[in-house]
């Protein structure tokens, strides 16, 4: 009964789209999204030849390093925070909740005295965990997810330090811990082993995003939360995984941070949420939903820690640092508005 | 003979209220096999609302719905889709950033071990335009195309489901002929012993060319149904709305003469896009019709004239003064005003009321030292709200909750508070009942007889010849001709409209 199979007397001026002008859409179409990521991209290496410029110590294989691995934490939250913010939502958690994490990796480890593998999966399941009672929370009791994950925030911030009882947790008994992030993976190469992490995870975030069906209605949300749900697609329950997705990535910035500073700070987190969320900004992705994606918020990290590394470098003041990165906020975001308006004419 | 086979869709008894209006009492139909059934009714009748309680977005107070006889509660589109039940809706219902295919096979992405594949996606998309003859891109994001290319994506996701009943909620209201007559084409395709569609529509036209039989309802209350071919679109009008309303004059203030204010003068303009030199005088007390295919680039001028696209103007004049119009908020402070085809994206704010509506660009007008002044307000809403007959309990009423032709009411009553000098209307009654529409041309009528000068954008030709004292009629971009009222045909506005500048086959896909 399929209708699709009689085709329509032909109609003129609306002969179907011949091969040529059909392929010639496609390039256009696909042209403009990895301009997007090109320009972005441009922006990075253009900070990095200004600073190593200014200063021949930036392009250090030792300071590249360093910023590689600066960006990791910030990073791994960002990854997060591009599916919720996507989604049109917002997670203002995920800077306590990776404190949360790192000490439940310490209560695993030092407390419980378990195998390693152990305190890695209590983190990242920790994170899961947090994720989905925030979804939980946003989709099913309809809370806006600001308000959701503010008092998310306070929780874990809270948790944090009455099951540490406000001290660091060391990993004294696990010694082979912090290999897990200062590890070298290949000999000769400075570049330590949470690097190769976190490219290993933005790459699944990747996948995760353009390849499964939760990245499409991740999107598919963002763009039209009722459309989708009219399109039979289940969005609370969606909405739930999503955050709970994000929340995994809040769990490996737990363990890793954890491993590098070979402990686990309770009162440390506050703050990596503006950064986590900045970072996802400058990489184009729209607060509004809808719009976004990891290789920008991969660059968007980037770029972050590039300029604070830089600045440092060329001795410009910590309190400077963050005017500059406030300043490269506004800029970047402009510029990609202004990009957008004009690929849209 | 068709006594012993059970209707393949049912609706007995249903009854539904919302807070202070009762949408629909005690409604029933009966859609046989292999029909398409047209559903009438006004602004606010209930159409949309019984559409809604079938796919389950609604729980009914009372009564019930059969399927091939059975009893049936969806409880929602998704449950609605595998009873075998498509719905289109009358508000696009599209993710404006997703891509094509992406919003046609949502739900339902092919995918190659676990993961998605695009390939696939488009491919599938592609075969189904193939077949449909329609022409989409399947990578292009929805949020680009014009409303009429996202009607016909919509379309195509509906068509795309293996359904027994496709419910239609004014799916042509967007359409021009030619892009109707190929949803016709599709619905007939469609159209099988064990099929069926509901066609809601206020366009009195096509329901002769596609339906065999036409139900009728009023204040959400059945009124009747009738077979098409025995029945006049005469007595279906006064079935719906009660009364008897004239339905085709001809334009009452043809008068021709003494246009010699030029308010709004157009020289050489042009856009990266499309247009090529558009140039043409409105006068004072004049409508000016712009007529056209899908794409010819009326929306544009209109949207270049109040600055809301970057164009470029050979010579713009208002009122005999050059001017620059950068911008919206520039026009207005000249008095032109836009209202907007595309009513749910650019012209309401869904979660206000429809005094907030009405009254938000005269906000200055009514408002002290910055203070607003709310009484004002209300009596002006009130008094627009009564004049357009827009259906609401109140004016307080948020514009979420009324019917889709009364929201169109709302935008239109926007732009008359302003009082503005030069209105320009594109597409002014899409989705308004018969009734309505009556008013609504009396009003442009008044408006430019109180000398106001009116651009009004129309796909409906009897519309653009009821109601233009001047035709422009578009094609790929250019003016190909002005008509007089007088002279102007259906046939020779066609042919004008459908004349190629770039004479080259197939090369402009506009
Ligand atoms: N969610 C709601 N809350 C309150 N009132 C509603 C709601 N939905 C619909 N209504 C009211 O119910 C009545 C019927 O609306 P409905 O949308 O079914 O009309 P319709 O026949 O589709 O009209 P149109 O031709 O304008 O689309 C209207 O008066 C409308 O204002
Ligand atoms: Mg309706």
């Amino acid at each position: 009964m399929s209708l699709v199979d009689s085709p329509a007397p032909h109609k003129p001026g609306l002969e179907p789209t011949s091969e040529t002008t059909a392929r010639k859409g496609n390039i256009s179409v696909r042209l403009r999204s990895s301009l997007q990521q090109l320009l972005a991209f441009g922006s990075l290496i253009v900070l990095v030849i200004f600073f190593g410029i200014m200063n021949s110590r930036f392009l250090l294989p030792t300071n590249l390093s360093d910023i590689l691995l600066s960006t990791v934490v910030i990073g791994l939250l960002a990854l997060g925070a591009t599916f919720v913010i996507i989604t049109g939502g917002i997670d203002l958690s995920v800077g306590t909740g990776m404190s949360l994490c790192s000490v439940m990796t310490g209560v695993v480890l030092s407390y419980l005295g378990l195998p390693l593998w152990m305190g890695v999966v209590g983190g990242i399941l920790m994170g899961t965990v947090i994720g989905a009672i925030n979804g939980f929370f946003i989709s099913f009791l309809r809370i806006p997810p600001f308000i959701a994950t503010l008092a998310m925030m306070l929780v874990a911030q809270g948790m944090a330090l009455v099951v540490s009882g406000t001290k660091p947790i060391y990993f004294t008994s696990t010694p082979g811990f912090s290999n897990l992030a200062l590890g070298k993976p290949i000999v000769g190469l400075v570049v330590p082993n949470a690097v190769f992490i976190f490219f290993a995870a933005a790459i699944l975030a990747g996948i995760v995003m353009s390849k499964t069906l939760i990245g499409r209605y991740t999107f598919s949300i963002g763009s039209n939360e009722e459309a989708t749900a009219l399109s039979g697609i289940n969005v609370r329950s969606w909405k739930l995984w999503i955050y709970t997705v994000a929340g995994a990535f809040t769990g490996l910035a737990g363990v890793i941070i954890a491993a590098r500073l070979n402990s686990a700070q309770p009162g440390q987190g506050l703050g990596y949420e503006l950064q986590a969320i900045a970072a996802v900004v400058i990489g184009g992705t729209s607060l509004a939903g809808g719009k976004g994606s990891i290789v920008g918020t991969v660059i968007g990290a980037l770029i972050m820690s590039v300029l604070t590394n830089g600045l440092r470098i060329i001795s410009v003041p910590q309190e400077w640092q963050n005017v500059a990165i406030g300043v490269v906020i506004l800029v970047a975001v402009y510029l990609d508005m202004l990009r957008r308006k004009e690929t849209a004419q | 003979m068709t006594q012993q086979v059970p209707p393949l869709l049912a609706v007995r008894g249903v009854t539904k209220s919302f807070p202070g209006v009762r949408a629909l009492h005690n409604m029933h139909l009966e859609l046989r096999r292999g029909e398409v059934l047209a559903l009438v009714g006004e602004n606010g009748a209930g159409k949309s609302t019984l559409m809604k309680l079938l796919s389950g977005l609604y729980v009914p107070d009372h009564g019930s719905f059969d399927l091939d006889g059975k009893p049936f509660v969806s409880n929602g589109p998704k449950h609605a889709q595998e009873l075998g039940i498509s719905i289109i809706h009358q508000e696009f219902n599209l993710m404006p950033d997703l891509t094509v295919a992406q919003n046609i096979f949502i739900g339902r992405e092919p995918r190659r071990f676990g993961l998605l594949s695009e390939h696939a996606l488009n491919r599938k998309a592609q075969d189904l335009f193939d077949r449909m003859r329609l022409q989409l891109n399947p990578r292009e994001s929805v949020g680009r195309l014009t409303v009429a290319k996202q009607q016909m994506v919509e379309i195509a996701k509906a068509l795309s489901h293996d359904s027994k009943v496709i419910i239609m909620d004014e799916p042509t209201a967007a359409l021009n002929d030619a892009e109707v007559a190929t949803l016709h084409d599709l619905i007939r395709g469609f159209i099988s012993l064990e099929t069926g569609v509901i066609y809601i529509s206020h366009r009195m036209d096509e329901l002769k060319l596609i339906s065999q039989r036409i139900t009728v309802i009023r204040d959400g209350e059945y009124v009747d149904t009738v077979g098409t071919a025995e029945t006049s679109m005469k007595e279906v009008i006064s079935l719906m709305v009660g009364r008897e309303v004239s339905g085709e004059q001809r334009p009452t203030a043809a008068t021709a003469g003494a246009r010699t204010d030029v308010v709004l003068s157009v020289e050489g303009l042009a856009t990266k896009a499309l247009l090529r030199d558009v140039g043409f005088d409105l006068h004072r007390g004049e409508i000016l019709g712009f007529a056209g295919l899908m794409g010819a680039g009326r929306t544009e001028v209109a949207r270049a004239l109040v600055g809301a696209d970057r164009a470029t103007f050979g010579n713009l004049r208002v009122r005999g003064a050059d001017v620059d119009i950068p911008n919206p908020a520039v026009a207005a402070k000249l008095g032109i005003g836009y209202l907007s085809e595309d009513r749910k994206h650019l012209g309401l704010m869904l979660e206000r009321d429809v005094k907030e509506n009405i009254m938000l660009s005269s906000l200055t007008e009514n408002s002290a030292g910055g203070f607003i002044k709310e009484g004002a307000l209300r009596r002006t809403a009130e008094e627009f709200s009564k004049k357009l007959r827009i259906k609401t309990p109140s004016v307080h009423q948020l514009a979420r909750n009324l019917s889709g032709g009364n929201q169109q009411k709302i935008v239109i009553a926007k732009w008359l508070v302003k009082d503005c000098d030069i209105l320009i209307f594109d597409e002014p009654t899409r989705g308004i009942d018969v009734g309505a529409k009556e008013e609504i041309y009396k009003l442009l009528d008044e408006l430019a007889a109180g000398g106001k000068a009116i651009i009004m954008i129309s796909s409906e030709l009897p519309e653009v010849l009821r109601m233009s004292h001047r035709i422009a009629v578009m094609s790929e971009g250019r003016i190909t001709g002005f008509l007089n009222n007088a002279e102007a045909t259906q046939e020779n506005i066609m042919e004008l409209a459908t004349r190629r500048i770039s004479a080259i086959p197939g090369a402009v896909t506009a």
